[in-house]
This record gives structure tokens, C-alpha cells and sequence, in this order.
């Protein structure tokens, strides 16, 4: 089977998951940004003409602000021409498939395409379905993955870890439900991280999910113990009814993260959260806002890798 | 009309032949095997040098879409494929729309097909009103106009009462109850194997457990009311076991798969591959492994395509999305070949599957050869290869997950009633 994100000579096509994605493009989209980054440490990020004369489309089957915030900047930034579509109020809910809605906007000229839908799997699609010339990026399908985020997130570890190799990282909550655990999953296990770990109660695991490369813990002390970095799952208010939690208070008091859990990491762990938070559900004020983490810094990262996503598939020939 | 099959390698499982031998046809009906009955005149004859010569396939799933969904298929493209499948006899589920609750309805499709004067069609009728789950329906009328058994097809029926009840009712009259089963809570939006595909794809999934709860309640059920139960394709490893232990204690008990989980897995979803969006779920390589030790132990009966086409539009969505089914009629004999190729099982034992046994589950006369019989036949070259692609499906369905692929054996003539009805 073709790696359907790779085009004939190796080069990124789609950014579709961080599956299979050769560690050689991992690695250079990261570099990549760490140059957009020293422009952007500046308070003033320098355009670049990278994706001159191109259009960018996001096409937003589902609700996002940060998302497609970034994407938007991150596009401007390298000069391309960005339209923003919100589809989940409009053609679908029309009885338009997602394949005419898509057509139609390559009948638009898009060069480019910025997707987020609640399917697992319409990225892939999409990609599919449109002309090479056309690139697709996945901003977040259903829970398989959104890679953007995955590479910010490695961005961010680099930055503060400088390598992968030796690290411990726990990913903490509501696996089951995550397109950004999935991908996190396999960036870390990609770039030779030795040891990643979930840590949740079984409602919120994937059966299998050992088979990604992680191990397995419910109890968020030993799951916390002596790891470098944290990485915390957002925990949606729906899943009290699915019956698979009781409450929020009650997940809070197992798998929240408190300063005094997170004790049991190391000293110098950093915290990560994808957002949005939820303050007193899945994360303490006094961790989020506290000395090691790095969530903040998360989303100005974000721009800079979206923005080396970008140039990377537009320079694919 | 007298037909004389010459020159073919007769194989009729039922009846012990597998030998090269001549079949001779009157009046519908299989007059003489080996030479010809006196006076017998052939107005057509049909050379078999090199072929095989067996029972017209009997498929004991197989959706025509008639009535209500005939922008996916209508009876006359998939009667079409019946005969380029080799498939004189078939059993369709009744979730139509409206459902087969209604004798009028069963009635008008049975019409339709003598029309058309194709493959046999014996209907599965609704177990309850609308396949609601609630109320039973008419099934000594439903019976009179032709329906072979009663089954719920993928509507749930959640209410054990009910299947109780109907399951009681049934038995009172020696009908037959077709479940396939899978608890609709624990399905409940699942689209894939709860396996390490869907964890890694991020598809709601379908475990095991979904499967065999329902199993062991029919089955306790069955045991109850001493119904005659058939299990629709039956997916897992978990599944089969309870089967073969129900078989063992002695309950009347039956069971049959579909052609796509014998030979595929959740692995062939890939990368979102629509085509592989299958109700029951493609489940995991211990899954198809513990499916073909049933098939050869016996524990399952028969082999079917479950036979589901979609149109384009319902297919190519996002995987979850899209609608579940494949066509497959045109398929059954080439993947039935393959299997008994890849398993060693002998091609007299393997195509009981296909003829006797499903011909048994339904209570009809075919799936065999004998003088005196029904003159359904199916004339195949075992050599011939051809490549599965739409414009070679003559069922308006083109989807299927073995798309692209190469497959051996091909049917070369179809007989129902005595009537050449397809050749190639």
C-alpha cells in the first residue's frame, strides 16, 4: 500500500497523521520551524514570500478558534492568500457531500487545503479525491489524528528537552476520544522516545492501545513517576454522559493534575496542554499557570510549524 | 426444451459425484446423469470439455433493494448479477423499505422475479411490524406467500420479550428465526472491529462481546422455545466457539458467513478504505482463522456473499460515514475457490457450502443434481481468470473490497428450470 501522505519522490504530499511519516520530514519540519521561530522570538514576525501567489483554504467542518487561528496566521505569514470557511453551518447541512463541497472549492483555484471534520478518516479522503497539485493538511479528523498539533508539541519538547532519545513521557487522560493522542503517540515513538506512557482509567483507553508502543497505567502517581514531560488531554463535559466517568469531581480527584502530583515527575518535567483546558477538571490552575508549564509557549509554536508544514508541501514537486 | 451438458466434470456434493459425466435436461427438471434416458433428443447442447458442471449456487444473503431502494439496485441489475454469479437461488433479508412485514409485499417481489424468470428468490420475512422490534408479524400468511424464514436483518431488537415471543411463535409453526446477532447497545455507532486498526484509525468500534451476548441470549433462547435458529454471518473467533458448544449439546442450530470474512480482515481497511466498511466489522486475523476452522469442522453451514450494493454517493464518504455493504454475488464461486485452494479443502466439500447446505437452511429442494430435480445449474471454467473492476459487475453495485483484484474461476453457463438463462 502507498504511503498515501508521500508523493512519488519521497516528499510530503498531505500531512494527513504523524503515522508513518519518515522520521527524515519529522526532523526537517522541525528545523524548519526553528528557523521561522527565530523570526517570530522577535515581536515582530517577518512575512516571508514562500507561498506568494498561493491560496490556502480552511475549510472547518467543525468548530475550532486556535486551530484555525494559527493556520490563518501562520499562511499570512508566508504570504499566501487565506480563505476561511466555516462548513459546519453551511453547505453539508444542506444535503452538499463532502466531496462536492470540496470540488468546489478546487473549481475556486485552492492550492491548498486546511481540513478539520469530526469523521475519522475525511482528510485521508479528501486527499484522495484531489488533483496533485493540491495539498490537504489535517487540522483534526473525528479521534485519528491531527498532526500539526503532534509536531507543535515535539517542537515544544525539543525545544525545552533538546533531545527525544532519553526522555519519559506520560500522556494523561482521555485517550480513547483523541485524535492528539494518537498523533503524539506516534511522533514520540517515531523520533526514539523510549518511553511513553498513558495514563487513564479503562473507560478512557482504546482497547489495544499497548499495540501503539506505549504502556499502560492507571494510577496517575506511578504513571507520573520520574517523567520529563507531560502532556494533558483535554476532557470533554460529554463524557460524564456516556457513562464513562461518574463526574468531573471525581476525575479530578484521580487524574487531575495537581502540583502534588506532579511532584512525582521530575523536577525539571515540563506540562503541555493542547487546549483548551479545563481549569479544575483535567489540570490545577497553579500547574497550568505554574513555573513548568509550557503551554503558552505551545501556541506560539504553532504558528512557526504550521508554517514549516506549509512551505515543506508547497516546495513538493 | 432439452439441454445435454457434455463432456463436464459433474461435481454434485449431495450426492456423492465428482466424475466426469453428462447431464441431460427435460422439462425442467434433471432427467438422466451419465447417459442419455431413450429417445432423448437435445435441442441444445452445451459442451463442458474442461469445465465443471455443479448445482446452481444457492446464497442465503443477498439484497436486492427492491422495493425502496432502487437507486441502488434494482431486481433486474441484480438478477443479472445472480446469473453471472452462478446463482439460481437466492435468499434476500427484509430490510427493504418498506420492510417485508406484509404478504402484498413479498407477494409483488416474488412476482417481479418470475418475470424476470431468473434466479429463484425465497424471502426472509420481517419477524416483527416494520422490523420495529415490537409487534409480530403475520408469518403464517407471510409464509403462504413465500417467505422461507423470519430475521430482523441489522434492525436491532432490543426487546428479548419480543424475540422470545417470536421466536415461541415461530416454533408453534416449524418456521425458521434468521438472527444475526449483535447487541445494539454494545455496537452502538461502532463502525470497526474494536481491535488495533480502530484504535489506531480513531473508528468507533464494535467489540467481540457485541457479538456473543446477543449469541448466548438467542442461543439460551432458542433452547427455550425449541425454535429452529439460523445465525447470520457469524464474525468471531468467540462467536464460533458458542456455536460449536450449542452444536455439541445438541440444539437445532445453524450458521453461516459471508465470503468477505473468510478471506478478509480489519487489516484491509488500510487507509480508510470504504469498501472494507462491512456489517458485521472485518474482525482480526485470529478471527478469520477460528472462521475457517468452523467452515471446515462444520460448525458453519454455509457460505454466503451477503450481497449488499451501494450506490457511489453512500460510499464515498469519510469511513464511519459511509454506508456499510458490498456486492458480491458475482463473486461467491471465484472466493469460494480460493478458499478451498488456500485451505486444502476438497472442491466436492467446499461447494456444499454453497449448494446443499444453504438450499437445507432455507427448506428447498435445490443444491443438488438429482434425477428428478430442479434443472439448476451452474457451468464454470476453474482455469479462467478475470479481474474484479465495475465495468465487469453487471450488479449495480460496484463497490466491493476486492476491487483491482485477480480471481480464478469464472461461470461460463447459467441453467434455471431447465432454461439456459446466462452464458459467456
Amino acid at each position: 500500500m502507498n504511503n498515501p501522505q508521500l508523493n512519488k519522490n519521497g516528499e510530503l504530499q498531505h500531512l494527513l497523521t504523524t503515522e508513518g511519516l519518515p522520521v527524515r520530514i519529522l526532523r526537517d519540519i522541525l528545523d524548519k520551524a526553528a528557523g521561522f521561530v527565530n523570526v517570530a522570538e522577535g515581536h515582530e514576525i517577518k512575512k516571508v514570500p514562500l507561498l506568494h501567489g498561493k491560496s490556502v483554504f480552511n475549510i472547518f467542518f467543525e468548530n475550532s478558534t486556535r486551530t484555525r487561528t494559527t493556520f490563518e496566521i501562520a499562511a499570512k505569514k508566508l504570504s499566501a492568500d487565506v480563505v476561511n470557511l466555516n462548513i459546519g453551518s453551511s453547505s453539508t447541512s444542506k444535503g452538499e457531500t463532502l466531496l462536492d463541497t470540496v470540488d468546489n472549492l478546487c473549481a475556486m483555484h485552492a492550492d491548498m487545503f486546511v481540513v478539520r471534520h469530526s469523521t475519522s478518516g475525511a482528510a485521508h479522503l479528501i486527499a484522495k479525491h484531489v488533483a496533485p497539485s493540491i495539498h490537504v493538511i489535517n487540522a483534526g479528523d473525528g479521534r485519528h489524528a491531527h498532526p500539526t498539533q503532534a509536531l507543535l508539541d515535539m517542537f515544544t519538547i525539543r525545544h525545552y528537552k533538546k533531545e527525544f532519545h532519553n526522555l519519559r513521557v506520560a500522556i494523561v487522560g482521555d485517550v480513547l476520544h483523541s485524535r492528539v493522542a494518537r498523533s503524539q503517540i506516534h511522533a514520540l515513538t517515531t523520533l526514539g522516545v523510549p518511553e511513553v506512557r498513558v495514563v487513564a482509567p479503562k473507560t478512557l483507553l482504546p482497547s489495544h492501545v499497548e499495540k501503539l508502543g506505549v504502556q499502560v497505567y492507571h494510577d496517575m502517581a506511578q504513571g507520573l513517576k520520574d517523567v520529563d514531560v507531560v502532556m494533558m488531554l483535554r476532557l470533554q463535559n460529554e463524557r460524564m454522559q456516556g457513562a464513562l466517568l461518574p463526574s468531573a469531581q471525581e476525575y479530578f480527584k484521580y487524574y487531575g493534575l495537581t502540583q502534588e502530583r506532579l511532584a512525582q515527575a521530575k523536577s525539571d518535567a515540563i506540562v503541555m496542554h493542547p487546549g483548551p483546558m479545563n481549569r479544575g477538571v483535567e489540570i490545577d490552575s497553579s500547574v497550568a499557570d505554574g513555573a513548568q508549564s509550557v503551554i503558552l509557549p505551545q501556541v506560539t509554536f504553532g504558528i512557526a510549524v504550521r508554517m514549516a508544514v506549509m512551505s515543506t508541501l508547497a516546495g513538493a514537486k | 426444451m432439452n439441454i445435454h451438458i457434455k463432456n463436464g466434470r459433474l461435481i454434485d456434493p449431495h450426492n456423492g459425484i465428482d466424475a466426469k459425466q453428462d447431464v441431460f435436461i427435460s422439462d425442467k427438471h434433471v432427467v438422466a446423469i451419465g447417459s442419455a434416458p431413450q429417445g432423448f433428443v437435445a435441442d441444445q447442447v452445451i459442451d463442458a470439455g474442461g469445465l465443471i458442471v455443479i448445482p446452481g449456487l444457492v446464497d442465503v444473503s443477498a439484497r436486492l433493494r427492491e422495493p425502496g431502494y432502487e437507486y441502488r439496485a434494482t431486481l433486474e441489475s441484480e438478477m443479472d448479477a445472480a446469473m453471472a454469479g452462478g446463482v439460481t437461488s437466492l435468499s434476500c433479508p427484509p430490510d427493504t423499505d418498506p420492510p417485508l412485514d406484509e404478504p402484498g409485499l413479498v407477494e409483488m417481489l416474488k412476482h417481479r422475479a418470475r418475470l424476470l424468470n431468473q434466479a429463484r428468490v425465497f424471502p426472509v420475512g420481517a419477524l416483527t411490524y416494520g422490523l420495529k422490534g415490537a409487534e409480530l408479524t403475520e408469518m403464517i400468511e407471510l409464509t403462504e406467500a413465500g417467505c422461507k424464514a423470519f430475521g430482523h436483518a441489522d434492525a436491532p431488537l432490543i426487546d428479548t420479550r419480543v424475540l422470545m415471543r417470536a421466536m415461541q411463535y415461530a416454533a408453534t409453526f416449524g418456521y425458521r428465526v434468521w438472527m444475526r446477532p449483535q447487541d445494539s447497545y454494545l455496537a452502538r455507532n461502532g463502525v470497526a472491529h474494536d481491535g488495533e486498526v480502530s484504535t489506531r484509525l480513531g473508528l468507533p468500534p464494535i467489540p467481540v462481546v457485541a457479538e456473543t451476548t446477543a449469541l448466548a441470549t438467542m442461543l439460551q433462547l432458542a433452547q427455550e422455545t425449541g425454535v429452529k435458529l439460523h445465525i447470520c454471518r457469524i464474525s468471531s473467533a468467540a462467536g464460533v466457539e458458542l456455536i460449536r458448544a450449542a452444536k455439541l449439546a445438541g440444539l437445532p442450530v445453524t450458521c453461516d458467513v459471508s465470503m468477505n470474512h473468510v478471506h478478509l480482515t480489519e487489516m484491509d481497511i488500510g487507509f480508510f478504505d470504504s469498501n472494507c466498511h462491512l456489517m458485521p466489522p472485518l474482525r482480526s486475523l485470529r478471527d478469520k482463522a477460528a472462521l475457517r476452522a468452523g467452515l471446515c469442522d462444520g460448525t458453519i453451514d454455509a457460505i454466503c456473499s451477503d450481497h449488499s450494493p451501494v450506490d457511489d454517493d453512500a460510499k464515498q464518504l469519510p469511513f464511519a460515514e459511509a454506508e456499510a455493504g458490498a456486492t458480491g454475488m458475482e463473486l461467491l464461486l471465484p472466493l469460494l475457490l480460493k478458499w478451498a485452494e488456500e485451505d486444502k479443502v476438497a472442491l466436492p466439500d467446499a461447494l456444499k457450502r454453497v449448494t446443499i447446505n444453504p438450499a437445507q437452511l432455507l427448506g428447498v429442494k435445490m443444491g443438488h443434481l438429482s434425477v428428478g430435480a430442479h434443472a439448476d445449474v451452474c457451468v464454470f471454467d476453474p482455469k479462467a481468470t478475470w479481474k474484479v473492476e465495475p465495468a465487469v459487475l453487471k450488479s449495480q453495485g460496484k463497490n466491493t473490497p476486492f476491487n483491482g483484484y485477480t480471481m480464478q474461476g469464472r461461470v461460463r453457463h447459467t441453467i434455471v428450470e431447465g432454461r439456459l438463462a446466462y452464458s459467456l
